[in-house]
């Protein structure tokens, strides 16, 4: 049993308990945040200078999973560039924009994160994800299922079945152990099995002659119908190609949805060549528009490997980068792509990028609505998110960027121009208590929640990007459901993370269906199932 | 110039990665200190001593150091990794990743060489009087830029995939060459004096390979565009009468192969 622990005199932000910069001890015992101690044998941290704040929480990132371990496999290259040897009783690994699984635990429990979200679970490939999931210590895990290409579903869509659409989504969720719901591209990634694509919201799949509108809409019925914790996990139409706002600011009218990495679908132009930010206006739209909160999907410069459901986009971008490409097709369910990709500073259109995320972070008016993502790592790995709040928090430290960035980035948008530094309370909404309510999970240091905390060794009122940096970088203690498993940057104590799903009612008699649909299958519908030995440490969560 | 001699006691079946053999890791370190260096035996960590007697005199700067090893190191991987200066002769063979990454210096092995030598290189020189294993100066597994400075001599024949993804500097061999020599080369020359195998400039999309000897057959996808009396290439001039082609066209590529007619 773990000793008890009062944290003394740290500056507390818990924004969900609305406290912000307040001098507060907290106390431990049994792995929940308690109001009182009573016995003698304490562990006491002195906090006095630190900021204490609910541990991280990570609303969208790439790290287990079919298509994570294929760009494992298909990037040796990437592999050597960080080693990292067996010491004190951890594991090894290597992997730097594709990390593997038992590293990628460390590095986000070092930043003080003791929570990822994996957002695209390709059914058949649920096992798989499990399987990583159980091998990544340090966070908890949940996954969201890919159902925006699935072929049963587009045809209860085309057929106009809804009792048995919302039915079958129950089936999935609960074969496979997933949270949510995510759509990538709906109807995109299908087409593409006719070399196809769907770039705006009425363009009909081929064979099914169903739209993109009607797949979100239905989805978004569903999660309703459903009372799924978390909205439809959405990867837009059209992502990544100039002029794409128009697409996006049409699809801004559906809700409630999260939209994900925003920064690949707020751009202006109609070329490469005049290419530009359209940010501002998303976000104007964005801020009116209650029921959406979006995630950054932030650019940092460097090479990184871009890997989507999206297997279209994955074609499109492999020709334009001339850099290897990596194409799956995921049976009657989803398909997906990898591709290596560098963003230069000295890059036009990255430079743009890179202004365009962090556009959205501060034109979005409401930090309850923006989380911090990089997409990882599609617009670069999460190791770099102390870099992105430090970007947040000082004008000085994003116009150092902005310098030595290609002049559109100070022309073709709005960054140049904006003043707004982010405080400490707004990073902590954007980076744990934001994205956990959204999810629908717990990130507070209220009496009886699970004690997941992180301190990082930066003053309050500090203002010096490169210092802020560091200090999230390298938090002074992470603790995790009691246990303190990071100490000064390093991983003390490897400890398992649970899993969260949900389990769902279905409501009509699928088994004809099933039959029927598995006749396509390479498994038996016996095998499909991802069984509760898969999740040694589940949470189940039921929906009423 | 300072010379330190590693001989040879036994070296064990399994192979060895001894990326410590450097005249930038033996700088400034005395005897001792160089047989006390780790070495990587599968997963196992040894002392250079346990394998190699060690003499000779202490440099302070890598430059002003020459290692000479005696014996068969064929088995012996990464030996100049990543090297910025000085020099090490191998009288002998040597094993796998010889010079891979190297900045800088010299590196001359009177035997043959396994395969990866000068990988990634972007300075020095590397000299092999005997034969070379395949994807000499390449990239490694999966990247996409190979070496990019720097010149490789091979006297003998070298395997497959020489030059693969080469952006830089010079690779000779006065011998034959297998298979897919400069594949998706990018810069740089590659002469070779004898005969290659086909596929030679496969997905290539600049640079030049001169063949001074017979080619198997050109892909389909290089364009042949007349004869040429000279070629100037790396800022030196390759006289002589040669076929000119123009490919990869698969790769909408702008590279050049030269076949002696």
């Amino acid at each position: 049993m773990n000793k008890d622990i009062i944290i003394r005199n740290g500056t507390v932000y818990d924004p969900i308990n609305g406290i912000s910069g307040e001098k507060k001890d907290i106390f431990i015992s049994r792995g929940k945040i308690v109001e009182k101690l009573k016995g003698k044998d304490v562990r006491v941290i002195n906090a006095s200078g630190k900021v204490v704040m609910p541990s991280g929480v990570d609303v969208h990132s790439h790290i287990a999973g079919g298509k994570v371990n294929m760009g494992r496999l298909f990037r040796p290259e990437d592999s050597i560039r960080r080693e990292i040897s067996a010491v004190n009783g951890l594991r090894s690994g290597t992997g730097f924009s594709v990390p593997s699984t038992f590293i990628t635990g460390y590095m986000y429990a070092k930043m003080g994160y003791t929570l990822a979200n994996e957002p695209a679970v390709p059914p058949l490939k649920a096992r798989h994800t499990h399987e990583e999931f159980n091998d990544t210590p340090m966070i908890d895990q949940l996954g969201l299922l890919l159902l925006g290409n699935n072929q049963q579903l587009i045809e209860y869509i085309a057929k106009g079945d809804r009792e048995f659409l919302s039915s079958w989504v129950a089936f999935m969720l609960n074969s496979t152990k997933t949270y949510g719901i995510k759509a990538v591209n709906p109807g995109g990634t299908l087409a593409w099995g006719w070399g196809k694509n769907v770039l705006s919201l009425n363009d009909e799949v081929p064979y099914f002659n169903v739209t993109p509108r009607e797949i979100i809409e239905n989805l978004i019925r569903i999660c309703e119908k459903l009372k799924l914790p978390h909205p439809l996990h959405i990867h837009l139409n059209n992502l990544g190609n100039p002029g794409n706002y128009e697409t996006t600011m049409a699809s801004l009218k559906f809700s409630p949805m999260h939209i994900t990495h925003m920064q690949f679908n707020s751009y202006g132009g109609d070329s490469w060549k005049n290419f530009c930010s359209e940010a501002e206006k998303i976000a104007n739209k964005i801020n009116k528009r209650e029921k959406i909160t979006v995630d950054m999907g932030q650019v940092v410069f460097g090479d990184t490997t871009t890997m989507t459901a999206d297997a279209p986009f994955e074609y499109h971008l492999s020709s334009l980068n001339k850099m290897k490409w990596n194409n799956a097709d995921v049976e009657d369910e989803t398909g997906g792509g990898i591709v290596p990709y560098i963003y230069r500073e000295k890059s036009p259109v990255n430079a743009v990028q890179w202004a365009v995320g962090l556009e959205i972070a501060l034109h979005i008016n409401d930090p309850w609505r923006v989380f911090m993502t990089t997409d990882h790592p599609n617009a670069a790995p999460f190791i770099y998110y102390p870099r992105i709040i430090a970007w947040l928090m000082s004008r000085k430290y994003r116009e150092e960027t902005l310098e030595k960035c290609h002049r559109w980035a100070a022309e073709r948008t709005t960054l140049a121009s904006l003043d707004r530094e982010l405080s400490l309370e707004e990073i902590a909404i954007m980076t744990r208590a934001g994205p956990a309510k959204r999810l629908g999970l717990d990130s507070s240091l209220s009496e009886g929640s699970e004690a997941s905390i992180a301190i990082y060794d930066l003053n309050p009122e500090e203002n010096d990007g490169e210092r802020i940096e560091k200090a999230f970088s390298s938090a002074a203690y992470t603790i995790k459901e009691g246990d303190i498993v990071v100490k000064d940057g390093k991983v003390v104590k490897e400890v398992q993370g649970k899993t969260f799903w949900v389990k769902s009612k279905v409501e009509k008699d699928l088994k004809k269906d099933i039959e029927e649909r598995f006749l396509y299958y390479t498994i038996n519908p016996e095998n499909y199932e991802v069984g509760l030995e898969y999740l040694p440490r589940g949470m189940e969560i039921t929906t009423k | 110039m300072k010379e330190i001699i590693l001989k040879v006691k036994e070296i064990p079946e399994i192979g060895m990665e001894a990326e410590n053999i450097s005249p930038d890791i033996f700088a400034g370190e005395n005897l001792e200190g160089i047989e006390n260096l780790r070495v990587y035996v599968g997963s196992r960590k040894e002392r250079l001593k346990k394998f190699f007697g060690v003499e000779g005199k202490k440099a302070e700067k890598p430059e002003d150091l020459k290692i000479v090893i005696k014996g068969n190191v064929s088995r012996v991987k990464r030996i100049g990794q990543g090297m910025s200066a000085g020099e090490i002769l191998i009288k002998g063979d040597a094993g796998m990743h010889l010079g891979s990454r190297m900045k800088g210096g010299k590196i001359t092995t009177e035997g043959n060489v396994g395969s990866w030598t000068g990988m990634e290189m972007s300075g020095g020189k590397i000299t092999i009087e005997g034969n070379a294993g395949n994807f000499v100066g390449s990239a490694y597994r999966g990247n996409y830029k190979g070496m990019n400075g720097g010149e490789i001599l091979i006297q003998g024949d070298a395997g497959s995939n020489i030059g693969a993804c080469m952006t830089n500097g010079k690779i000779t061999i006065k011998g034959n060459a297998d298979q897919f020599v400069g594949v998706r080369m990018q810069g740089g020359l590659i002469l070779l004096e004898g005969n290659v195998d086909s596929r030679a400039g496969a997905e290539m999309m600049k640079g030049i390979i001169v063949i001074e000897g017979s080619v198997k057959e050109m892909l389909p996808s290089f364009m042949e565009k007349g004869e040429v009396e000279k070629i100037k290439a790396n800022g030196e001039e390759i006289k002589g009468k040669f076929t000119e082609y123009m490919g990869d066209l698969a790769e909408g590529g702008d590279g050049r192969v030269y076949v002696k007619s």
